[in-house]
């Protein structure tokens, strides 16, 4: 006990949040490519036009059936013998952001699809183009529904992201595997790791809960109804 | 009253696939008139207004609206104005909904200074102040925040005529506006729309009601498979209806 607090900790505790900032860094660019990405394919996908929907449904199709762990190694290993050559990060934000890009693109086209035909109808009827239909009446209210779900993604892809250590990107778990490797502590080592994932798992979803929150109306917050159940479930977490 | 129409359908087509719905309907509207489409249920009559208001494509024929046309042929070639003009003639013909359609994460006042901000580019304290006004007369002046959620269906469906009015239109546009209502509303709606007739509104209206009909409209069309069968000023439409299929409609719908 000692020792644990008093020499581990100060001794490997830094380098581990070290590798913890690399795993946020990795979580929050895969999450902004794929917000980005998954919003993109969503959009393709409704654009109702079969030269679009077909590549996309393919992508989607693909990169959801192939363990993540695969994609990784595909990317890091097997791009370099067709000349794409990719440092460890580049590539794990690469593998990371086409794989929750196809997950998003599934939450936004649910999303997007449970908004009432109604509305849009509404919107053209008084002469509203397709661009500000989708910016001021279906983006808000299908973004509302979505974000608790990926939220969830949010998280796991924060988790995922620890696969990225076996194509020897120093982030979080590859950092405690390091020390490990010159201490032979793995059980309090693997104990920090697990703690720290831990605290930065349980801020995000604190984080996504109250911007969930936040995004509600008052009037509904009030009744006490959270988006949840005004909205059709649109997905669950994999 | 001038002597071209405000609005004039001609020879308009429209097929879903397969389905051939508008089989050649002909229709002008003048301005200050109002027009009553009544006919039996799948008749077309939704697809004819959303066919005016472009929230459906027609096949073919010709659409003028105040003077711009909105789709014609040329030969054997078919026409669509391009996206700017339609949007500007959807602006100066809303739509009222049998479902109301509201926005429903905007609150009643947002919900009304969309189209003029947006859409019209007035600016919004103008609009505001115009929405507030046009929430008084419809009879909601203590509504402005609340979300169509915490409306009853004939205080939205008062919503979405605001909505409508406050695009400053040429025309408006009805479909079934009341068949959503529970009855004890349906009164107050339709003396809404009484009140915009009055003031001299162009109003197309699809609507069930008909001793409404006979006390509002200039003039009365039939459509029933997807073509004008017989119009009129409602007394001979719904007294001495000519065509059999008229007269079996009007018999079934006393009844
Ligand atoms: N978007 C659509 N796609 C396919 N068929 C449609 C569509 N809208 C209407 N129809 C069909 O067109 C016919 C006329 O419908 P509608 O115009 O709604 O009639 P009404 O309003 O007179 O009851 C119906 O047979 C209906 O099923
Ligand atoms: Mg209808």
């Amino acid at each position: 006990m000692y020792e644990f607090f008093f020499v581990l900790i100060p001794r490997h505790f830094p380098f581990l949040l070290e590798g913890a900032l690399v795993t946020l860094e990795l979580s929050f660019l895969s999450m902004g490519f794929g917000l980005v990405l998954g919003l993109a394919t969503a959009l393709g996908r409704l654009s109702g036009k079969p030269w679009l929907d077909w590549p996309l449904k393919s992508y989607v199709e693909i990169w959801r059936d192939v363990p993540l762990i695969v994609q990784l190694m595909v990317i890091y290993f097997t791009l370099p013998t067709i000349g794409i050559t990719l440092s460890g990060f580049w590539a794990g934000v690469l593998g990371l952001s086409l794989n929750l890009g196809a997950y998003l693109s599934e939450v936004f086209r649910a999303a997007i699809m449970s908004i009432d035909p109604g509305q849009r109808a509404a919107g053209m009827s008084i002469g509203m183009s397709k661009v500000m239909i989708y910016r001021r009446i279906i983006f808000p209210q299908a973004f509302r529904i979505a974000i608790p779900t990926i939220g969830g993604y949010f998280i796991a892809l924060l988790k995922d992201s620890s696969l990225v250590s076996f194509i020897s990107v120093n982030e979080l778990l590859r950092n405690g595997n390091i020390i490990i490797s010159n201490t032979f502590r793995n059980m309090e080592v693997y104990m920090m790791v697990a703690i720290i994932y831990f605290v930065l798992s349980f801020t995000a979803s604190r984080l996504i809960r109250y911007l969930e929150h936040s995004l509600t109306p008052r009037y509904l917050r009030r009744q006490g109804r959270a988006a949840k159940a005004l909205a059709p479930e649109v997905a669950v977490l994999p | 009253m001038t002597d071209e129409p405000l609005l004039s359908v001609r020879a308009l087509h429209k097929s879903f696939g397969a389905l051939h719905v508008l089989k050649g309907v002909d229709l002008s509207v003048r301005s200050g008139e109002v027009s009553f489409l009544i006919g039996p249920s799948g008749g077309g009559k939704s697809t004819l207004i959303r066919c005016i208001n472009f929230l459906e494509t027609p096949s073919r024929g010709e659409i003028t609206f105040d003077g711009r046309s909105l789709c014609h042929e040329d030969g054997a070639v078919f026409h669509v104005a391009p996206e700017r003009v339609l949007r500007e003639a959807r602006s100066e013909m809303p739509m009222v909904f049998q479902h109301f359609n509201l926005f429903t994460h905007r609150t009643v006042l947002e919900n009304i200074i969309e189209g003029p901000v947006l859409v019209k580019r007035r600016r919004r304290d103008e609009a505001i102040a115009d929405a507030e006004r046009l929430l008084r007369e419809v009879g909601l002046g203590d509504k402005a925040d609340f979300y169509p959620e915490q409306l009853s269906g004939g205080q939205k469906q008062r919503v979405a005529i605001a909505r409508a009015l406050a695009m400053r239109p040429k025309l408006i546009l009805f479909d079934e506006p009341t068949s959503a209502l529970d009855p004890e509303l349906v009164a107050g709606i339709l003396d809404t729309i009484r009140g915009l007739a009055d003031l001299g509104m162009t109003l197309v209206v699809v609507s069930h009601e008909m001793s409404f009909a006979r006390k509002l409209a200039d003039v009365v069309h039939f459509i029933a498979d997807g073509t004008i069968v017989e119009s009129g000023p409602p007394d001979r439409i719904f007294d001495n209806p000519e065509s059999p299929r008229l007269s079996g409609f009007i018999r079934s719908i006393l009844h």
